[in-house]
């Protein structure tokens, strides 16, 4: 209900402070208080007034140890996702590692195999990159038509973007002397299911970090700590936290993560496997599901647009449903393989309207209908929904979701 | 004469310090051995016991099998113990992953992806199992627990036999119903028109 009427109150506190304004003394009390504030505290936090959380949704039968939780992209400005509210993808919980003890190892088809600790990795050329990271299975509700209450949160909540700081993989398997018939590196994370996944080489020599830094300290205990691999583009379960190994190999270990679950079921019952990048995608973070616009007028339609291929290069919007677009401003900085905002105003009319935006990265892909993939890939693939989010906007002016016919 | 001595004894007390330290250090397995990495001369070999003690994947050809043996006869009491709570009597109860049936439904509007119709791999089976397996109590499995209990889901899939011996020579050749299920990539699946 708070987030429902959010774009209500907002519209209706700015008038009743001007209303206070006006009245000078009497009434409430001053919105800038005259007595002291706090003190200068060790480590921040936000404002007791703020509430915007991670959606935990406690209604499953699955443990919490093995679930995910969303980003609350409705309520975060710009591009980076504070580290707090990152989302969550677990499948044995979150370890608590102690970093003066954790070890990388790296063996296989090395010359040279190599212990390193934290603090060696952090001795060693770093590198900090913007980048986003989505689980496959974000947005998989829709592939069935989802849920018309259904919000930007529950429905895309599986993507983060974050700066994230380490040292290259390339840098690291070349110092170990790789040999000539690697293919492949297995990462192996130190949590207590051992969660591991098979890395093509070309990937891991391309642009992979090993990373310890996220958005200027060090990566939170969800996001991996101490180590965890980042593949910028790439799903999110293949970017292994808690990294404790990498073994260069000569072919894919098969894992139960890279077989029975993140491969794609077509229609005629083969599965695709390595699905691994993350295709142009964008949403509309606001105005968006659970909102309400209060009056007709102009609005500032805005979201985020991101591909795995490299960087976006235009973003439309439609308030007809699809039938016409209209170019949306980019904000800078607009960086490959990160979260790019964009804005776009909107004068809206009072009337029904179905608004979505749709993205076109540097490789020409523009992101297609839910129902282009669905002709392509059926209703059973689950993983990598990169359709077109709509959301349906009531004569009264609440929004609903969209992609449900 | 009294400071000359203590003097002495400051050196000797140093020197035993030096080389106790020497000695904790060329013990301890951060010191031990070369080679560091040649350009940035961090980092050790690691020991062949501490690469024992991580190096736990098992490939699809059998490497990294250790030996043991198991039947589904056998596995049958370590999945009674270990696995139905969350799997099921059958295994096709959940409330987990369901583990057994659903051949010839991943065509179907509702596929069952489950290990006797989806896992193209047996090996994966084994290693998950030890990997991670029972959820609350991972790696508490003995060797031939794993065997057994990889032979009893085998089991009753159909795809091995109640009393078939599976071990590391055996367990590599059985072949899953999907194992030629499994595609590459063919992303991207849309037309893509120009570059823009």
């Amino acid at each position: 209900m708070q987030r429902s009427r959010r774009w209500f109150l907002r519209a209706s506190a700015f008038w009743s402070s001007a209303a206070i304004a006006c009245r000078g003394r009497s009434g409430a009390p001053p919105a800038e208080p005259r007595s002291i504030g706090a003190p200068i505290s060790a480590y921040g936090a936000r404002s007791r007034f703020e509430k915007g959380a991670r959606f935990v949704n406690r209604n499953t039968k699955a443990p919490l140890e093995e679930a995910a939780s969303q980003t609350p992209l409705h309520d975060t400005f710009g591009i980076i996702t504070p580290s707090s509210l990152h989302f969550e993808r677990h499948h044995s919980g979150v370890p608590e590692i102690d970093p003066a003890a954790h070890r990388l190892t790296i063996h296989g088809l090395v010359d040279r195999p190599l212990v390193l600790t934290v603090d060696e990795l952090k001795r060693l050329p770093s590198i900090s990159r913007i980048h986003f990271l989505e689980c496959s299975g974000n947005s998989s509700s829709e592939w069935r038509g989802g849920s018309s209450g259904s919000d930007v949160q529950r429905i895309h909540g599986l993507t983060s973007c974050g700066e994230w700081t380490g040292v290259s993989a390339a840098l690291l398997l070349r110092e170990c002397g790789v040999h000539a018939d690697a293919a492949w590196v297995l990462a192996e994370g130190a949590d207590a299911g051992k969660h591991d996944r098979s890395i093509p080489m070309q990937k891991m020599m391309d642009d992979a970090l090993v990373v310890y830094g996220q958005n200027g300290e060090p990566l939170r205990p969800e996001q991996g700590y101490p180590l965890r691999l980042l593949l910028p583009g790439w799903e999110g379960n293949a970017n292994v936290k808690w990294l404790r190994r990498l073994k260069v190999t000569d072919q894919a270990a098969m894992t139960r993560e890279e077989t029975s679950k993140y491969t794609d079921l077509m229609p005629d019952g083969t599965a695709r496997q390595f699905t691994f990048v993350m295709e142009p995608k964008s949403v509309i973070t606001q105005p968006s599901g659970g909102d309400r616009l209060p009056v007709a007028g102009v609005y500032e339609v805005t979201g985020i647009a991101w591909s795995g291929r490299g960087a976006i290069a235009r973003v439309e919007i439609t308030t007809d449903g699809g039938a016409t677009w209209a170019a949306a401003d980019l904000q800078t900085p607009v960086l490959p393989r990160a979260h790019t905002r964009f804005r776009w105003l909107w004068k809206w009319d009072g009337r029904d309207a179905v608004i979505a935006s749709r993205c076109t990265d540097e490789t020409g892909y523009t992101q297609p209908p839910l129902g282009e993939l669905i002709a392509r890939r059926g209703t059973n693939s689950f993983y990598h929904n990169n359709g077109i989010q709509a959301w349906r906007v009531a004569p009264d002016g609440t929004i609903t979701n969209g992609n449900r016919a | 004469m009294a400071i000359a001595r203590s003097r002495f004894t400051i050196c000797v007390a140093i020197a035993a310090l030096v080389l106790a330290c020497r000695a904790t250090l060329s013990a301890s397995p951060e010191r031990s051995g070369s080679p560091q990495s040649p350009t940035f001369g961090v980092g050790r070999a690691p020991t062949a016991a501490e690469l024992r003690a991580i190096d736990i994947d098992v490939a699809p050809d059998g490497r990294g099998l250790p030996s043991g043996r198991g039947t589904a006869a056998a596995g049958k009491d370590v999945y009674a113990r270990r696995c139905e709570t969350c799997h099921g009597p059958t295994g096709r109860e959940g409330p987990q992953d369901v583990l057994v049936g659903g051949l010839g439904s991943l065509s179907t509007p509702n596929p069952q992806k489950t290990v006797g119709s989806y896992w193209p791999y047996a090996t994966t089976l084994w290693d998950y199992i030890r990997r991670a397996m029972p959820f609350d109590h991972p790696g508490t499995l003995t060797t031939d627990e794993i065997y057994a209990a990889t032979a009893y889901v085998l089991f009753m899939n159909g795809i091995v036999g109640e009393h078939d011996e599976v071990n590391q020579q055996t367990l590599p050749l059985v072949t899953m119903p999907n194992r030629s299920g499994f595609v590459a990539d063919p992303r991207p699946d849309i037309p893509v028109k120009r570059k823009p």
